[in-house]
């Protein structure tokens, strides 16, 4: 299973702090982020909208990276708007 | 005592004194110690902001502040540094994050102390959250922020 995390406002709009999600969806793996995003984003209006590449960094296993990152099962993925801290 | 990186995120406050005294009795090598304190501001927020909540990833957040002080390291000759970032609810004027580096000569504390901050605004997981009467409103990164890491050479 994949470990999906969300944080700042995107959790706020979708409503969803935490998902697991198989890496195997109708047969085929999701093995980039990019699909991953893809998949995430029909799951409604606000998760199209604030998903969306360039609205939404992610981080795998902790690491911010790109969309074309493989993904494999058990990998923590995390998406979140650019950061505010300091 | 000897140098040393210091690297924390904390709900609690911070006392600037004794993070000073504990950086400048670190070592008798460096005649450098430059400190930042970032703190809670009422400008461009609304009139009724009582203060901030401040989010965060917490299995990622340190390992990138020990990031940040590691390529800082590696371009600078530095002594000790100490990163402390402020989780949770915060209130006008309240501090958020203290950045202290020391260094043999002035100009690598400088630098790296900015660097740190620079760095820190667009790579390490936080989130600002102002909390006012009306509700709460999540703060937008600003483009100036992403464009002065992206400065650094």
């Amino acid at each position: 299973m994949l470990k999906i995390l969300f944080f700042g406002q995107l959790k706020d709009v979708i409503k969803t702090e935490y998902l697991e999600i198989d890496i195997i969806q109708n047969g085929k793996q999701l093995n980039t982020v990019a699909k991953l995003r893809s998949l995430l984003q029909e799951k409604g209006n606000a998760w199209n909208e604030y998903l969306a590449y360039g609205k939404a960094l992610v981080a795998v296993n902790q690491e911010l990276t790109s969309d074309d990152t493989v993904i494999n099962d058990a990998d923590e993925v995390a998406f979140f708007p650019p950061v505010t801290g300091g | 005592m000897s140098h040393f990186t210091q690297i924390s995120v904390q709900i609690q406050d911070f006392d600037f004194a004794y993070q000073y005294k504990k950086l400048r009795d670190s070592n008798n090598s460096d005649g450098a110690l430059v400190t930042f304190v970032g703190l809670v501001r009422d400008m461009n927020l609304q009139q009724s902001v009582s203060g901030l909540f401040l989010e965060h990833y917490p299995a990622m957040t340190e390992k990138v502040l020990n990031e940040i002080v590691e390529t800082a390291r590696a371009k600078w000759h530095l002594g000790s540094v100490s990163v402390i970032h402020r989780v949770g609810h915060l209130k006008v004027s309240d501090q958020i994050v203290f950045v202290g580096v020391t260094s043999q000569h002035r100009q690598s504390a400088f630098h790296a102390n900015e660097f740190i901050m620079d760095y820190l605004k667009t790579q390490a997981p936080f989130w600002k959250k102002e909390t006012t009467t009306q509700g709460d409103k999540w703060i937008e990164a600003k483009v100036s922020d992403m464009q002065k890491s992206k400065d650094w050479p």
